[in-house]
């Protein structure tokens, strides 16, 4: 309950704060959108083997993109608050420490979960057709995503010094990660070897399983091996993100 | 020196050592120290000399390597949270966000020392009445000067009405003007509250204006001790002596490389 409640503190002023920049907000809203709508088109004269039309694989490919960006990013915003000494002065109040990093991650989320609603109805509007519950679905995978790389984002940055390194790490690992997965294109249109590697990025059984559930479909294999891999690397990556930002050196 | 029945802090062999590439620094090289409740007590050594280490180590934000130590009542190692809810910490880099307005930031605070929303934001106001920023409430801390914001994180470190406060260089970058109001406020605090007061410096004016004893580090050691008088009669032979001829004396160099502020 302590844990809760010194929690929801944190997620206020967190949230506050993000509601507070409206630039941040705006822009930050506006690329996946910009993204759905301007590369999109390109993809619905072709076929890229899927059932239905082509916006069936790249929203939910979208999605994913977006919260992995979104989220691995965050960390961004910790270290400026480093560097402004504000982590510190929160350190040394009876909040428990915990709470500071799922304060923020909890954030995160909503702020994710938020512009993903917007990137769906966006995709709708354009000839995604999803049924209710797929959709409810597969918000709930980008909000287990966003948790765990947000939580994991906020660890890297308690040990990284600068911005610019921080920028860079996050986009090396980032980048392949992205490509792999098979967010704007399925896979199945991969030559074996890259098939091959793909399928040790577990962000590749995520969009596969969203494809499944805007498509209807919840109760087969790719749903549930999208499901219990997605929440292995969410407990995965909480525990480490918890442990980094614990163990962080002065 | 207090007795120990009235101390409110009470270091035995702190030590910090920092593992880098280049090899083992030896930042703070063992801490004895006791603080009288109510005591100012100016922390003053050059750049470098392991007071913000020390700091650091005494506000729960750094295991010591070595040593222990107790803080208004709590153990440091067995219950720094204990430690963190009697304490308040003003660092050097100050902690505002300053795109957070000054209410904002005084009622967050107290929330964060769990403090009801009522009571947090009552709080929060008798912070502002008691340190002057009742008229700044509504005005981001960006939008502030240094002496302005400079109160407001001192607001802040008081919210808990801690039985210490720590402050890490409180008046670097502020004008003369700022820095004597700075004084004036610290002093009215441990007049009217009692507080304990421990801040590091390297103006040497400061601690002769402010505190009541002046722990002088070097290279991460306590190289003398005592009140400002004394030092200077110790070390120079003359209780007319400036402070800055005593710490000549004993650190055999000047305290900064500036020159001491007014």
């Amino acid at each position: 309950m302590t844990l809760l409640a010194h929690t929801g503190i944190v997620f206020g002023r967190a949230l506050r704060a993000t509601l507070r920049s409206k630039t941040n907000l705006f822009f930050g809203m506006l690329q996946p959108l910009l993204f759905l709508a301007l590369f999109g088109p390109l993809l619905t004269e072709l076929d890229i083997g899927v059932s239905g039309s082509s916006w069936q694989a790249l929203v939910p490919g979208v999605l994913i993109q977006l919260t992995l960006l979104g989220g691995s990013y965050v960390g961004l915003g910790l270290l400026m608050d480093r560097s402004l000494g504000v982590v510190d002065r929160m350190r040394v109040t009876p909040v428990t420490p915990l709470a500071l990093l799922l304060g923020r991650t909890l954030r995160d989320v909503v702020q994710l979960v938020a512009q993903a609603v917007l990137l769906v109805l966006l995709g709708l509007a354009l000839g995604l057709r999803a049924p209710l519950p797929g959709v409810l679905l597969g918000l709930l995978f980008v909000a287990v995503v966003a948790a765990a790389l947000s939580a994991l984002s906020y660890g890297l940055a308690m040990h990284i010094r600068t911005g610019q390194e921080f920028a860079a790490v996050v986009n090396t690992a980032g980048m392949p990660l992205m490509l792999l997965a098979g967010l704007l294109l399925p896979m199945s249109l991969a030559p074996g070897w890259l098939d091959g590697i793909s399928r040790a990025v577990p962000f590749r059984y995520t969009v596969d399983a969203v494809r499944q559930v805007f498509l209807g479909h919840y109760a087969n294999g790719t749903v549930a091996v999208g499901a219990a891999v997605t929440l292995a690397l969410a407990a995965l990556c909480l525990l480490a993100g918890a442990r980094l930002f614990r163990s962080a050196p002065a | 020196m207090s007795s120990l029945s009235s101390s409110v802090i009470r270091i035995r062999g702190l030590t910090r050592t920092f593992q880098l590439k280049s090899g083992p620094v030896h930042a703070v090289r063992g801490i004895d120290l006791t603080v009288g409740r109510g005591e100012i007590l100016g922390f003053l050594g050059p750049n470098g000399a392991g007071k913000t280490t020390t700091l650091r180590m005494l506000t729960t934000l750094l295991p010591p390597s070595g040593g222990d130590a107790e803080i208004a009542g709590h153990d440091l190692l067995r219950d720094p949270a204990g430690v963190r809810r009697r304490i308040g910490y003003v660092a050097q880099s100050g902690g505002l966000d300053p795109a957070c307005g000054v209410r904002e930031e005084l009622v967050t605070q107290c929330r964060l020392h769990l403090m009801s929303r009522g009571a947090a934001r009552e709080r929060a106001g008798e912070l502002a009445r008691e340190l002057g920023l009742s008229d700044l409430m509504d005005r981001p801390t960006g939008a502030l000067s240094g002496g302005q914001r400079r109160r407001l994180e001192i607001a802040m470190g008081l919210a808990n009405r801690p039985e210490v406060l720590f402050l890490d260089e409180p008046t670097t970058g502020l004008d003369p003007g700022s820095r004597a109001e700075l004084w004036e406020l610290v002093a009215r605090v441990r007049a009217e509250h009692g507080t304990t007061v421990f801040l590091t410096t390297h103006y040497l004016d400061e601690a002769d204006a402010l505190a009541d004893r002046v722990v002088v580090v070097d290279s991460g050691r306590i190289v003398a001790e005592g009140t400002p008088a004394d030092l200077k009669t110790r070390y120079t032979g003359d209780p007319a002596a400036s402070l800055q001829d005593a710490f000549l004396a004993i650190t055999g160099r000047g305290a900064t490389g500036e020159p001491v502020a007014i």
